[in-house]
């Protein structure tokens, strides 16, 4: 084991999953290939959502990864950090969406 | 990082070399050891040793001086850049299209190759010969100096089609490449360009747009970014154009330097070693080009050129000795720089090659 959880080398290594369970790696494989391929959306409308949903779910392989995919997809610097902040806007309001569960927990409990 | 306003040239810097530069493509690695040699690459798909299809353009550097430094330019241009193309070679040029009608199309370029002071002459006579002529103008060129404001008109009068590089549309990615202020001069140039008439669609008079990464990445798919780039354009500015050529970054010169200094040199090697493609090594533009360079001196393409790798040995090795049939017979000469030519959907002075 590495002395830290998160090697950036260990990012192209992700292929190496299909060593333990080949069969299962490969539909996935397939499968994400075949979702960022353009369909309705376009590859670049595709890579700002992955970089969005890279940062809502905190993981920074994604972010390396769909960084350099957005810049190579054309997306500009605006474009980029506006899809970091619907992610931030959705991670902020499902945190705070909740408050209406508090506050009606609050209501039950108090006179 | 601001742009140096110097060549690497003139700043006596080691890039300025070509013989270290190819001493550092040659160890281009990972820890997992070198890359493999292009020609071996190549040798993987049976296109070695490569050779012309059938040369048809001539493309001929008029000079490297430049209005601007770019900071990815492979010719190191700019300013200071004093060798350029004498009319004497331009002539030798002329002789050579005149004992080679398969060359239809004579592309210009530089450094600024409107700064030659025998420009216009050489495109008259081109014209003349009813051959196409192209100009990689960097569009500030016509704002920098009065004299230069008459171009738009200049070009229409011989149907010179225009390619000009415009690395993004929003002003902070490409005044980052080419310097502050550029992005708004190249839209007014552009304006410039449409008011004469270039960029309509069916007009005749054809204006292509060069999108390449500014940055340690490849380029986006030519279509999609056409489309992105023709709206915004439009949107913004009210300028048309006719296409966008994608053109991947190749590592040589103060790109190459960028790489080096940026730390993202062995990354940028393996992404295009990595996104070889068969198909664009079987396109690449040295198959129907040759490179002649301000001093008459015959390449395989304006890279090989700025690295002094000239053509095959045996083969015509200046524009005075010009024989078509036997350069169409050369093995062209390859580095691992050439990687940057078939990577992905490839590249060339026209865009993707695939």
């Amino acid at each position: 084991m590495e002395n830290t959880y998160y090697n950036p080398a260990d990012l192209k290594k992700f292929g190496n999953i299909t060593e333990l369970q080949p069969e299962m790696g490969r539909k996935f494989f397939d499968y994400y290939g075949e979702v960022f391929k353009e369909g309705a959306l376009t590859e670049r409308e595709k890579a700002l959502i992955a970089l969005a949903v890279s940062h809502a779910v905190q993981c920074p392989y994604c972010i390396d990864s769909y960084t350099s995919d957005c810049l190579e997809k054309g997306a500009d610097e605006n474009q980029m950090m506006e899809a970091v902040h619907v992610a931030a806007a959705i991670k902020g309001g499902a945190a705070l969406v909740h408050g209406v569960q508090m506050m009606n927990k609050i209501k039950d409990l108090t006179m | 990082m601001p742009i140096p306003v110097k060549s690497l040239k003139a700043q006596q810097h080691q890039f300025a070399n070509p013989a270290y530069q190819l001493e550092v493509l040659q160890h281009a690695g990972t820890e997992e050891g070198d890359f493999p040699h292009f020609g071996a690459k190549l040798q993987e798909h049976q296109l070695y040793p490569l050779q012309p299809t059938g040369t048809t353009i001539l493309q001929v550097n008029v000079g490297k001086m430049c209005n601007q430094t770019c900071r990815h330019c492979h010719v190191d241009a700019g300013p200071d850049r004093k060798e350029i193309m004498t009319r004497a070679t331009m002539q030798l040029c002329l002789d050579a299209l005149a004992k080679s009608p398969q060359l239809t199309t004579v592309d210009l370029t530089g450094g600024a190759p409107e700064m030659n002071p025998d420009f216009r002459w050489f495109v008259e006579q081109l014209s003349g010969m009813g051959r196409q002529v192209i100009v990689r103008c960097n569009l500030t060129i016509i704002l920098a100096n009065p004299k230069y404001h008459d171009l738009p008109e200049f070009f229409k009068k011989h149907q010179v089609q225009v390619v000009s590089s415009l690395p993004y549309f929003s002003a902070s990615r490409t005044d980052a490449q080419r310097g502050d202020g550029v992005f708004e001069k190249s839209i007014k140039a552009l304006q410039m360009l449409n008011v004469v008439g270039y960029g309509q669609e069916g007009g005749g008079l054809e204006l292509n747009l060069v999108y390449n990464p500014s940055g340690a990445f490849l380029p986006a798919s030519q279509r999609s970014l056409e489309a992105e780039f023709k709206r915004r354009l439009l949107g913004a500015y009210g300028v048309v154009f006719n296409s966008l050529f994608c053109i991947t970054n190749l590592p040589i010169s103060r790109y190459l330097d960028y790489l080096i200094e940026s730390g993202n040199y062995s990354s940028y090697m393996e992404k295009l070693v990595t996104a070889f493609n068969p198909e664009a090594a079987a396109n690449v533009m040295c198959r129907n080009t040759i490179s002649v360079g301000w001093d008459g001196a015959l390449y395989d393409c304006d890279f090989n050129q700025m690295l002094e790798l000239k053509v095959q040995p045996g083969t015509p090795q200046h524009i005075r000795d010009f024989d078509l049939g036997q350069l169409d017979q050369r093995e062209i000469v390859l580095n691992q720089h050439c990687y940057g030519c078939t990577a992905g959907a490839g590249s060339s002075c026209g865009g993707s090659t695939t």
